[in-house]
């Protein structure tokens, strides 16, 4: 199927009916995609801005905050992100050559780096239980928690000001849960699209000529890699410079 | 097929078209044409427009007296949310994109289909599956906290069903991404041989404008609606202040979405007019391009004046005057649209059948909504008729007398290619008539109520007020004719009506060189464009400037 030469993509069984053409077909899906791309950037942007507004009014709760998250995982998680963008893009370069093993093998060695970041993720978060740092109705019920001693004991603040602090990373938290969060679920989407890719690859009808659904899958966990990159120092690294103890 | 003989030309009925393709439940509700999709969108806004209207009813019917007599004031706060929440977010924002730019968009650029039609299918199931939530809601209760949901009320105080109804609305939101997503790509890659970008259609141009704000708007609205669901389930406190959040932010976060929504709404509406002028005065648009980039320009301006629905919400008065200034902005590149139809009214073979009747009453009622507005861009006069009746008056002089009125005379205008028969036309002049006196009759006393101080979201209000009052009511049931009269004759016309032919209304443009209705891809072979937009009056020859 792929040894195809000839340009009489008429008849290609890849080609909707809307379009004229391979190139055509081609051309939009990938505008669309990058235009997809663009509605997700404004929905993550709109957690960006809320989460840099309320880092400059509580500056002090967002330091100490982003200190006390496990910033080892988070770099690991990064190289384990970055591995799954290089598999990805391997595996678009095996469906343009038409190899069909290796591009299979790439989606899910592509699809095992993010299980590792989503069980690291799935440590972390339970370590925030056993802080007692999960927002929502209960937070500072459980008496001081560590940024609290933390704040008393390293920085010197007074109790009633380790107290309030403490009590203000409730909101750093929430953006926490709710950034990762979303970038989880991101994940668990880019997982389906891998299964999709797994299940169309099966008729070895990827090739030279028709290659697209693997490319977009790419853009699109690219995407949610970068988006991995912005979240990273935004929470654990750009705060913690400021923390010194 | 049918009887009707028109005098000079019998026009019949094509043989095949998109219409008897095929037939049953499955080829309509799996239908991957984009002709079919746009068919089941008037269906569905049209029952949401019914069911808004019903509770628009129960509005004018209670302000009917100066006491609160009908309805307990709970029960009205759930009236006025569900109105807005049903007629924006269900009908007024898929309108004319998802009805009428579904239909004629990809013919108008000479494609086949839309790019994916898988996703505008789905684009309509998610409208269905909002839809649902809304109605849901509606059944188990309402939402009681304006179509806004200001925090903290709506995320702590209020005891309705907020986190089902922002759930619809997020729903409902991914259902306008994927037709704005659908309309950029299309077109950009799928206009037909010699379809340049200055030989689209305006109706094209505003789509596509409008198609950028669904796209960068709606994903922000989608986090905003999360983050509230979040905070009133789980108390997270991102919104409340009893737990060191910002209600302001809210706001700004929904208004960044919600006032470039306003321009989703209008912006298609202006494409429709543009092309009713330019068909009815018989002659080419005047300032083609600038009509068409100031449906640009109105996209990238509404972006950045949101802050104007906050002026006394303690927005700081610096940041309050650059809004006020940007505000200020919009009206250049409207008046731009104003002008310029105008302009091409001038000296043209003006006829009035009822879409330019329709358009007519958008260029004047528009007009009136957009210069109020100014008022309220103004930072002195919005701290007098801020939340009162004259906000109430401005927004529905824009949006009920511009984009309802846009899309009604739309509907009338491509009524013929979308079922291929005509219309009445002495009923629809008729319906077009009442509704513009209904119309102006139900909103005109508001502006006077609002400035002399009633304020918006009461069910009572002081004795001096009710003759305006009884003037709104009054028009309000005039205007409830003149929306029912088109449901029933075009119903009507589906059967009985007289047989349209390809371009009864001897316009320009792609879609009326297909046959009405058009066969299921469009066309029978790939057309070619080699003339300008709009070139009325070329057949005599007539230099237009």
């Amino acid at each position: 199927m792929s040894h195809s030469q000839t340009t009489t993509t008429e008849h290609h069984p890849a080609l909707a009916h809307q379009f004229d053409s391979l190139e055509q077909q081609k051309d939009a899906s990938m505008l669309g995609m990058w235009a997809f791309l663009l509605t997700e950037i404004m929905m993550f942007g709109g957690l960006f801005a809320a989460y840099l507004i309320y880092r400059l009014r509580y500056y002090e709760a967002f330091v100490a905050g982003s200190t006390s998250i496990a910033v080892t995982l988070g770099a690991v998680n990064t190289l384990v992100l970055i591995g799954s963008s290089l598999t990805m893009a391997l595996a678009v370069s095996a469906a343009q050559r038409g190899a069909q093993k290796v591009l299979r093998g790439f989606i899910v060695a592509t699809m095992l780096l993010g299980l590792v970041f989503l069980g690291i993720k799935a440590v972390e978060y339970h370590e925030k239980y056993v802080e007692h740092h999960i927002p929502g109705g209960v937070f500072g019920k459980f008496g001081p928690t560590d940024i609290e001693k933390d704040l008393q004991e390293k920085d010197h603040k007074t109790p009633e000001a380790a107290a309030q602090i403490a009590r203000q990373t409730e909101i750093f938290f929430c953006f926490y849960f709710a950034m990762t969060g979303l970038h989880a679920f991101h994940m668990l989407i880019g997982f389906g699209l891998m299964t999709w890719l797994l299940w169309l690859s099966r008729g070895n009808r990827f090739g030279p000529d028709y290659y697209t659904p693997v490319e977009l899958g790419g853009l699109y966990w690219h995407f949610v890699d970068i988006v991995w990159i912005f979240l990273f120092p935004l929470l654990y690294l750009i705060s913690r410079t400021q923390g010194a103890h | 097929m049918s009887t009707a003989i028109t005098a000079v030309q019998p026009q019949v009925m094509p043989a095949k078209h998109y219409l008897n393709d095929n037939y049953g439940i499955r080829s309509w509700l799996l239908t991957k044409d984009h002709k079919r999709i746009a068919v089941l969108y008037l269906i569905s806004i049209t029952f949401f427009f019914f069911i808004g209207g019903l509770f628009a009813a129960m509005i004018r019917l209670e302000l009917l007296t100066p006491a609160g007599d009908l309805f307990q004031s709970d029960t009205y706060n759930k009236l006025f949310t569900m109105h807005g929440i049903n007629m924006i977010f269900f009908f007024l924002i898929p309108s004319v994109p998802a009805v009428l730019g579904n239909f004629v968009l990809p013919i108008m650029v000479g494609a086949k289909d839309l790019a994916f039609p898988k996703i505008n299918l789905m684009s309509w199931y998610l409208y269905i599956g909002g839809a649902l939530f809304s109605l849901a809601t509606m059944v188990s209760g309402g939402v009681d906290t304006g179509w806004t949901f200001y925090t903290p009320l709506s995320s702590g105080f209020v005891r309705t069903h907020v986190i089902l109804m922002a759930v619809g609305i997020l729903i409902v939101g991914f259902s306008s991404i994927f037709t704005g997503l659908n309309f950029i790509v299309t077109v950009h890659r799928m206009r037909c041989p010699g379809m340049t970008w200055g030989r689209l259609p305006l109706f094209v141009w505003s789509n596509y404008a409008a198609s950028l704000i669904m796209v960068l708007g709606t994903p922000v609205l989608a986090i905003t609606l999360i983050l509230l669901a979040l905070e009133r389930g789980f108390h997270i406190g991102i919104f409340d202040p009893a737990l060191g959040g910002d209600p302001v932010l809210f706001q700004h976060m929904f208004w960044f979405y919600s006032h470039p929504a306003v321009y989703i709404m209008i912006l298609p509406g202006m494409g429709v007019i543009s092309e009713i002028i330019t068909c009815f005065s018989r002659k080419r648009v005047f300032g083609y391009f600038f009509v068409a980039f100031s449906s640009i320009a109105i996209a990238v301006f509404g972006f950045v004046v949101w802050a104007h629905h906050m002026f006394v919400a303690g927005v700081s008065v610096y940041s309050a005057m650059v809004f006020s200034l940007l505000s200020f902005a919009v009206a250049i590149p409207s008046a731009v649209k104003v002008f310029n139809w105008t302009a091409t009214m001038y000296k043209g073979e003006v006829s009035f059948e009822t879409p330019m009747l329709y358009a007519i009453g958008f260029i004047g009622l528009f007009t009136i909504g957009g210069l109020t507005g100014l008022f309220l861009a103004a930072l002195g006069t919005d701290v007098h008729i801020h939340d009162t009746y004259f906000v109430i008056a401005h927004f529905h002089y824009v949006m009920v007398g511009g984009m309802v009125m846009a899309y009604i005379g739309g509907l009338h205008f491509w009524w013929p290619k979308m079922t291929g028969r005509t219309y009445p036309e002495g009923w629809a002049k008729l319906a077009a008539l009442i509704t513009f006196i209904g119309f102006n009759l139900t909103f005109f006393p508001q502006f006077i109520l609002g400035y002399l101080g009633m304020p918006r979201r009461y069910h009572s209000y002081p004795e001096e007020f009710q003759v305006l009052n009884v003037l709104s009511s009054a028009g309000a049931s005039v205007l409830a004719v003149g929306f029912i009269l088109p449901l029933i004759y075009l119903l009507w016309s589906m059967r009985y009506g007289e047989v349209a032919g390809p371009n009864p209304w001897k316009a320009t443009g792609l879609e009326w060189e297909t046959s009405s209705p058009p066969p299921t891809h469009n066309f029978e072979m790939t057309p070619v464009v080699t003339t300008e937009p709009y070139a009325y009056g070329d057949e005599e020859g007539t230099v237009v400037p």
